[in-house]
């Protein structure tokens, strides 16, 4: 019997730990897996007993790269049990700060980890070389993203500034207003960004996704929305347990999710960028259709171009609060804890993140749940692997490794950003 | 005005050993002369490489694994040579600190003078504090540095 097995090893990074394996059998394709070893998600356990104001900081020490989408569905959830709402200027900065890790993590993702797949090169490293201009504006970028974390957030990692009800402390409209002349120069950078990876090489790889994300009535999801997807679903986020459901499968610690009664889905930028292209900015919507690109994507291989022009919206978004920003009087409301259970979902840049919380009368958590995006993205993964790997088995061993690593970046895992050092084994029977 | 130095303490506090190169940077905090700047970070490659824009030296501790015994300091010249892989593939935030090297050579941006001390680690368990071999190199590498820095400087 013809056996090979493709083994990538060592997928080792922020979020978590895991490798990647697809197993042939005469010929064919028997089954991909992603294997995610993150450390036992202690974090729903020893949330219990914690109080509620604890989850926000507690919670954004789970990702090093999107710690504000935890804090965000953190607060969210609260908020909804305590009965308050964050409005205007809070809503805003709040926007602001995901606006901030938006911009970070996509220019990492596009410049630093995938372009290089795309170009040929072993890592941004080796890209610099010939691209070192490329890769300065990058940086710069990128910077602009953690500075707005840093400024709203408290820092650029991990931030410690958001609270139940709203902040800690507000920045003042000049302090907002010493962002804008980078925020314009990055506006330009992000169009550069679009036009640049459009013209990347992309293979024909349409599938057949049912996309899940925020859709919001007057603007692109980040923070607040309804369910929505590309085959009908549209549910207040309250109803999310009863149209998805997460299982445990062998290979992996991390639980997989499956829309009840239908099967795999898709979260993050393609699944917001097709459910809500209407809600971009005119520029960024000029941006993408100059790329080539429609109001949907189901290509996952051109989700590099969907991220950067999120990155063009995450730049307009961020100007656009701070040209209409007034210092809030309080930077926060205040509100007693009260027993109750709430939930919430906001847009990390990989997709929705859901959060749910039950809490007694004096605040201290009972119960929490954290649905992570990739999670949720898994069993797509998988199920993308195993039809892409069939079309490359006659590739010689270090191409198809290429591939596979290029793939498994089309969905920005948090576990991604270790992929250049993995190591492939095949095992030829 | 005396040159920019900083000193970047890279690692997770929260994962045993791979704390050491933060534990290196609190010895040092506010124990130098205050043109040197003492930061713990987390080790990703692009936010470290901003981190060491306008210094002209730099002194950049981490946790390692390689077959040395736990404990063993080891000290690069960074601008001479390149990190080895063994020191970068181990930790989660490893390869951030030799990427981060890599790539400011690449582009030209490397202080004048970047100095890296890599500790040997044994034990990267979730919530571990410090091996004793490692608890031990800390101070020794934090007063290597402390002479570096006064003999750089007087």
């Amino acid at each position: 019997m013809a056996r090979k097995t493709i083994k990538v090893d060592y997928l080792a990074r922020v979020e978590g730990e895991g490798a990647f394996k697809v197993v042939v059998r005469d010929g064919a394709v028997k089954r991909a897996e992603l294997r995610i070893f993150e450390p036992p998600r202690f974090y729903e356990a020893f949330l219990r007993g914690r109080s509620y104001m604890e989850a926000s900081d507690i919670t954004a020490r789970i990702c090093g790269i999107c710690p504000v989408a935890y804090q965000m569905s953190a607060v969210h959830s609260m908020e909804k049990i305590l009965g308050i709402k964050v409005d205007g200027a809070l809503r805003e900065l709040r926007r602001l700060l995901y606006c901030g890790e938006w911009i970070e993590s996509h220019v990492l993702h596009v410049y630093m980890l995938h372009a290089p797949d795309f170009l040929g090169y072993d890592s941004a490293i080796h890209m610099a070389k010939d691209h070192g201009d490329l890769v300065r504006t990058a940086l710069r970028l990128k910077k602009i993203g953690n500075d707005i974390m840093t400024m709203v957030g408290g820092r650029e990692i991990h931030p410690i500034n958001v609270k139940v009800g709203g902040f800690y402390k507000v920045p003042s409209k000049r302090d907002l207003g010493s962002m804008v002349e980078n925020l314009k120069w990055a506006r330009d950078a992000a169009l550069d960004m679009v036009r640049f990876v459009s013209k990347l090489d992309f293979p024909n790889n349409e599938r057949d996704y049912e996309f899940v994300s925020l859709r919001h009535d007057k603007e692109y999801p980040l923070n607040e929305g309804r369910v929505v997807s590309s085959k009908g679903i549209d549910i207040p986020v309250e109803e999310y347990d009863q149209h998805f459901k997460e299982t445990h499968v062998e290979h992996s610690t991390a639980l997989q999710s499956h829309i009840v009664g239908r099967g795999p889905y898709f979260v993050g930028p393609l699944a917001r960028y097709s459910l809500n292209f209407d809600k971009l900015t005119p520029t960024a919507q000029q941006a993408a259709r100059e790329a080539g690109l429609g109001k949907t994507c189901t290509n996952p291989f051109r989700s590099i171009i969907v991220r950067a022009v999120e990155t063009v919206y995450a730049v307009e978004e961020a100007l656009r609060i701070i040209g209409s920003y007034e210092q809030p009087d309080k930077p926060f409301i205040a509100a007693e804890p009260r027993a109750g259970v709430g939930c919430a979902a906001t847009e990390a840049p990989r997709g929705l993140i859901y959060h749910h919380y039950e809490i007694a009368a004096d605040g201290s958590i009972m119960h929490a749940r954290i649905v992570p995006p990739t999670a949720q993205n898994q069993p797509t993964i998988e199920k993308d692997l195993t039809s892409f790997v069939a079309d490359w088995l006659d590739l010689p061993d270090v191409e198809l490794q290429h591939r596979c690593e290029q793939a498994i970046r089309n969905y920005d895992p948090c576990i991604s950003c270790s992929c250049h050092f993995l190591k492939l084994d095949i095992d030829r029977a | 005005m005396p040159p920019r130095v900083i000193v970047l303490g890279v690692g997770n506090a929260e994962r045993g050993d791979d704390g050491a190169g933060r534990m290196v940077a609190r010895f040092l905090k506010d124990t130098l002369p205050p043109n040197v700047e003492v930061v713990e970070h987390d080790g990703e490659a692009t936010s470290l490489l901003a981190r060491l824009d306008g210094a002209v030296s730099a002194y950049v501790i981490d946790a390692c694994v390689s077959k040395s015994p736990p404990g063993t300091i080891h000290r690069f010249d960074a601008n001479r040579e390149t990190l080895p892989h063994v020191s970068s593939d181990m930790s989660t935030h490893g390869f951030g600190l030799a990427a981060a090297i890599e790539l400011g050579r690449t582009l030209g941006q490397l202080p004048a003078h970047v100095v890296v001390y890599a500790i040997e680690g044994k034990s990267f368990d979730t919530g571990a504090a410090l091996s004793g071999p490692v608890a031990a190199a800390v101070s020794v590498v934090a007063e290597r540095i402390r002479s570096e820095i006064d003999a750089a400087l007087f």
